[in-house]
């Protein structure tokens, strides 16, 4: 084995001489789409203005695919210098193994918790009193949009609730439409599901169900409710024959469907179709019942590195991703909340300046990503998925089977 | 050539090559539109109709534009073609923050693929070499273990590799990506060399050994030589494979040698952001083209190279 | 045959040294790692391994989950039909292949040239002929056939055959290659002496011709089951695994618990009982089958 070692550094050496000079910092993330990759380029333009070099490490497939990658690297011995994950505890572990690099410091010289819009985004990068991880940007999933020509066509208006969208499902089927769409992924029917008990169910509700995990209130009549709800939305999406979220969103564009319960990145689909937000479409944060949004997005951490120069880059880059002007910059383009509150975004559409304001006025509610392990949200990303898709499962068995789930959550 | 049993052993493996080159057997067709014509190759146009409409949708749709796409029927020619995708594709879709396409990887798809491709069928025919014609106390159990390898979920394997990698020290390198390939081609390569060379002409191999050829000897004169068929397979099999390989390639190297499928990905599998579905197209067909161009190169050798006497099993 | 035998390690050196490489592969990587997920799936390792043990309590949760016990199903009913057709299919392809045929290289570009393209876009194509609102369905209603209903995508009960339809159409030309390999190793004589006795074709290739190809046969029956066992990216890429879970697969399973749900324990458990299986079922075989009748020794 020694030889075999002894040949191969040649080629190593011959790798690390070039990247000696400059301090490139190779960056992870699986931001690749048109508007994604534009955002991530004003992070590497920040970057790069401190002196150092963004080297970009793009994988497109979300953290399914990410994942094994970014865990073969660390434990391989050859980490990248960041890494993108979703708010919420996907890299606990790593922390715990003490493989991502503690940013206290840093967030306590620049008064991050002074300026965050929101405290849950830093909890969700804390671990034992320590700071792990930058958040980045806000997505919240609680919104309705509906396409004003599909109701047009139908011969009523437009809708300013779930209650009343649910009162127009018979026209609109009348009309040739499908009422609601939704696409076949697991996930687009649990987070449909959570924006139901969000929106619906409120604020208290939810911590009730995923942060303290009380089975009982999850067995109980308030998420009964909510349970009903979701078959509503069950018979409305009937006839939604799409596996993608943005060709569910495509369906509403193209008024086949009245409407969709998706998160804010759906508008991106809308702009590049050229709709205007209030001419077009409408969008309900909280489905018009309860304005409250979530805190999910994306955070960036920095796995332990051996090099000097390399840690100190890392400061900078987590610096510069925190950056007020940053910070405005990505978030325009990626179409998301910028994290601090002490910014201004006047160029903001209709949509996303609602999203602002139920942001300053505090509605907001922790992301279920957050609160549940990974684990649990796939346990309940599969009963959606069976819910949605079998009738012949009713509310009341999928609620004893999700009041399982919680029970044994962790 | 129908003495080919019963002629000299020295000029038993020419005599079998040349006879190769008479190709196909099986009865021979006599009159062009007799029933049995038209029953064949109205079967086999059919079957070709099944086994192309996928790609001519795939075509179809690399042509059009993406308000086209949008509007619905998959299978309606363009009504205004377009090669902007093909162009996208291969140059300027985005990886992040690299907007160059499907070219980026290519050259490191080549790297990786030439010798992991040499590499493995050269130690899997070796394998099968010496499984057939040289068996040796226990080799069949190592065999066994091999095979059962063969059904083993890649994903699993993920981070015990690593670990090996890592302690060999060339976790990261086009090395370490060259040794899993080989590693996990082996199962079924060696399965395949073995079970062909297995069904080689006994009294061919008896008679080199009188003549005093050895161990190497006998794999490159006789052996190599008559074998071509199943080198073909062995090569689609694994240029195939390696060239579409995503999962090792993004996880064992560095951005700087990742594989062609890491931007195809990239290009298909965007979680946000519109699907260009035209783009798509356009990038797998255009990573598809050398494994295409393998078949029908290597479509050559299959008619040429055919094997010598009898399957024996 | 060699005359003089220093020792029994000695003896056939050159195969053993070539074979050197067979053999770490076999215990080192295989066997290596086999019992390393075997050892770790006994533990509730999450997105690290970890050795905190935890009896059997992943195979209990394994074995109450509904979504395995439909892969497990799924599984059995895929794998039968894709064995019996992608056999019957390549084998006949490639019989029909060689009967001297023109364009014999065209047609056997034509089957064979799904298996270049990636599964990711083979499962997309696919949910697209398939999809009831634009694909095949909608075409032969828009030609007046009003009742036709084929939308095997989005019926939980017909979609596994949906993904059947996809995998043929990739998988099949490589097994036709295979055979046509195998029959072009048939030699001449055999067909005259078929044809002088007077057997029918069919009966040449039934009786005599396949009994053959036994090696070929026993080479594409590992090539298939091993893919069929491993099948993933064409569910993930055509379905996800839906309608619901109605097309969940056992691979799935493995890589979701590992990296979606981050429960490596878990995942590790679900392809300890497919290794198990996979065992049970090859050991016996393989020993029959390669074991035993040793044929040349060095």
């Amino acid at each position: 084995m020694k030889s075999f070692k002894a040949l191969l550094t040649a080629s190593t050496f011959l790798g690390a001489a070039t990247a000696a000079s400059a301090v490139d910092l190779e960056v992870t993330h699986w931001w690749t789409s048109g508007g994604e990759a534009a955002a991530v380029a004003e992070f590497a333009k920040a970057f790069d203005a401190t002196g150092n070099k963004w080297v970009d490490g793009a994988i497109a497939g979300g953290g399914s695919t990410a994942r094994p990658i970014m865990i073969s690297r660390i434990t391989g011995g050859d980490p990248m210098a960041a890494t993108q994950f979703n708010h919420g505890r996907q890299a606990e572990e790593l922390v715990e193994a003490g493989l991502v690099r503690d940013l206290t410091d840093l967030a306590e010289a620049e008064g991050w918790a002074d300026v965050i819009a929101a405290p849950s985004l830093l909890e969700s990068c804390t671990l034992d009193g320590k700071i792990y991880c930058v958040p980045v940007n806000i997505h919240s999933w609680q919104w309705l949009w509906l396409s004003n020509k599909a109701f047009e066509d139908a011969g009523i208006p437009v809708p300013t609730n779930w209650d009343e969208f649910v009162a127009a499902a018979p026209k609109l089927r009348e009309a040739g439409k499908v009422p609601l769409a939704m696409g076949g992924q697991p996930w687009q029917r649990s987070g449909a599901f959570n924006v139901f008990m969000n929106a619906l169910g409120g604020k208290e509700l939810t911590l009730k169900v995923y942060e303290e995990k009380d089975a009982e209130v999850a067995a109980g009549p308030e998420v009964a409710k909510i349970f009903a709800a979701a078959a509503q939305a069950r018979e409305m999406a009937e006839g939604s024959n799409v596996q993608d979220w943005n060709q569910a969103t495509n369906m509403v564009i193209t008024d086949q469907a009245g409407g969709q319960i998706m998160g804010d990145w759906a508008q991106g689909e809308f702009q590049v179709a050229g709709e205007v937000a209030g001419e077009d479409y409408t969008c309900l944060p909280g489905l018009g019942v309860n304005e409250i949004i979530s805190t999910d997005g994306d955070a960036f951490y920095f796995p332990v590195l051996d090099d000097e120069e390399q840690s100190k880059a890392q400061e900078a880059l987590a610096s510069s991703m925190f950056n007020a002007e940053t910070q405005v910059a990505f978030n325009l383009k990626k179409g998301s909340l910028p994290i601090r509150s002490d910014v201004d975004i006047n160029a903001a559409n209709d949509c996303m300046k609602k999203g602002l304001t139920i942001l300053a006025e505090g509605g907001v509610v922790t992301s279920v990503n957050q609160l549940v392990s990974p684990d649990t949200n796939t346990q309940i990303e599969g009963l959606m998925t069976e819910f949605f898709s079998d009738k012949s499962i009713t509310p009341e068995d999928a609620q004893a089977r999700f009041a399982e789930i919680i029970a044994s959550a962790d | 050539m129908a003495e080919a049993g019963l002629i000299d052993h020295t000029d038993a493996a020419a005599g079998i090559r040349s006879r190769a080159l008479e190709g196909p057997r099986g009865a021979r067709p006599r009159r062009v539109l007799s029933r049995r014509n038209i029953i064949l190759y109205g079967t086999l146009f059919v079957v070709a109709v099944y086994y192309l409409l996928p790609l001519y949708v795939m075509i179809v749709t690399s042509l059009k534009g993406m308000p086209e796409i949008r509007l619905g029927n998959v299978f309606s020619p363009p009504v205004e073609i377009t090669f902007e995708p093909w162009v996208k594709a291969w140059a300027t879709a985005c990886t992040g923050l690299n907007c160059d396409g499907l070219s980026r990887g290519f050259w490191n798809s080549v790297r990786i693929t030439i010798p992991s491709v040499v590499l493995s069928i050269a130690i899997a025919s070796v394998n099968g070499y010496a499984l057939a014609n040289w068996r040796f106390k226990g080799a069949n159990l190592f065999f066994t273990i091999l095979i059962v390898g063969a059904f083993i979920p890649y994903q699993v394997m993920l981070y015990p590799i690593v670990i090996i990698l890592r302690e060999m020290g060339i976790y990261g390198t086009l090395t370490g990506l060259v040794l899993v390939h080989s590693i996990f081609g082996m199962p079924i390569l060696t399965l395949l060399f073995r079970n062909y060379f297995t069904s080689v002409p006994e009294e061919l191999f008896k008679a080199a050994r009188v003549d005093g050829a050895g161990f190497w000897g006998i794999y490159f004169k006789i052996m190599l030589p008559m074998s071509l068929p199943i080198f073909v397979v062995a090569m689609i099999l694994q240029v195939t494979g390696i060239w579409n390989d995503f999962l090792f390639g993004v996880v064992y190297t560095k951005p700087d040698i990742y594989p062609m499928t890491v931007q195809l990905n990239n290009i298909v599998n965007s979680v946000q952001g519109v699907k260009e579905y035209n783009v798509n197209m356009a990038a797998t067909l255009l990573t598809g083209l050398v494994p295409l161009v393998v078949y029908f190169v290597s479509g050559k050798l299959f008619v040429r190279g055919i094997a010598a006497g009898a399957v024996k099993g | 045959m060699p005359s003089a035998r220093p020792s029994q390690l000695f003896r056939n050196l050159n195969a053993k040294i070539a074979s050197i490489p067979m053999i770490l592969t076999a215990v080192v990587v295989f066997l290596g790692g086999t019992i390393w997920t075997v050892v770790y799936s006994f533990t509730n390792s999450k997105l690290l391994p970890r050795m905190r043990w935890v009896g059997f309590d992943q195979y209990e949760r394994l074995w109450s989950t509904n979504r395995w016990l439909i892969s497990i199903e799924n599984l059995m009913i895929f794998g039968v039909l894709v064995l019996i057709f992608s056999l019957v299919i390549g084998f006949l392809l490639a019989a029909l292949l060689d009967q001297k045929i023109r364009f014999e290289d065209t047609f056997r570009t034509i089957f064979l040239y799904p298996f270049a393209l990636s599964f990711i876009v083979t499962g997309l194509v696919w949910q697209w002929l398939l999809n009831p609102d634009f694909g095949i369905q909608s075409v032969v209603r828009s030609l007046g056939f009003e009742g036709f209903n084929f939308d095997p995508l989005y019926n939980a009960d017909i979609v596994i055959y949906g993904i059947l339809i996809a995998a043929l159409w990739q998988g099949t030309g490589l097994v036709m290659c295979l055979m046509l390999a195998g029959l072009r190793g048939i030699d001449e004589d055999i067909w005259k002496a078929a044809r002088v006795d007077g057997i029918p074709i069919w009966k040449t290739y039934l009786f005599i011709v396949i009994p053959m190809m036994r090696p070929v046969f026993i080479t594409t029956l590992v090539i298939i089951t091993s893919g069929i066992v491993k099948v993933y990216d064409l569910v993930v890429a055509q379905t996800g695994g839906g309608p619901g879970i109605a097309s969940e697969v056992p691979a799935k399973y493995v890589y979701d618990m590992m990296f979606l749900s981050q429960n490596l324990g878990q995942g590790f458990a679900a392809s300890t009982m497919m290794l198990l299986t996979v065992i049970i079922v090859i050991v016996p075989w393989a020993y029959l089958e390669f074991g035993g009748k040793g044929k040349r020794h060095g």
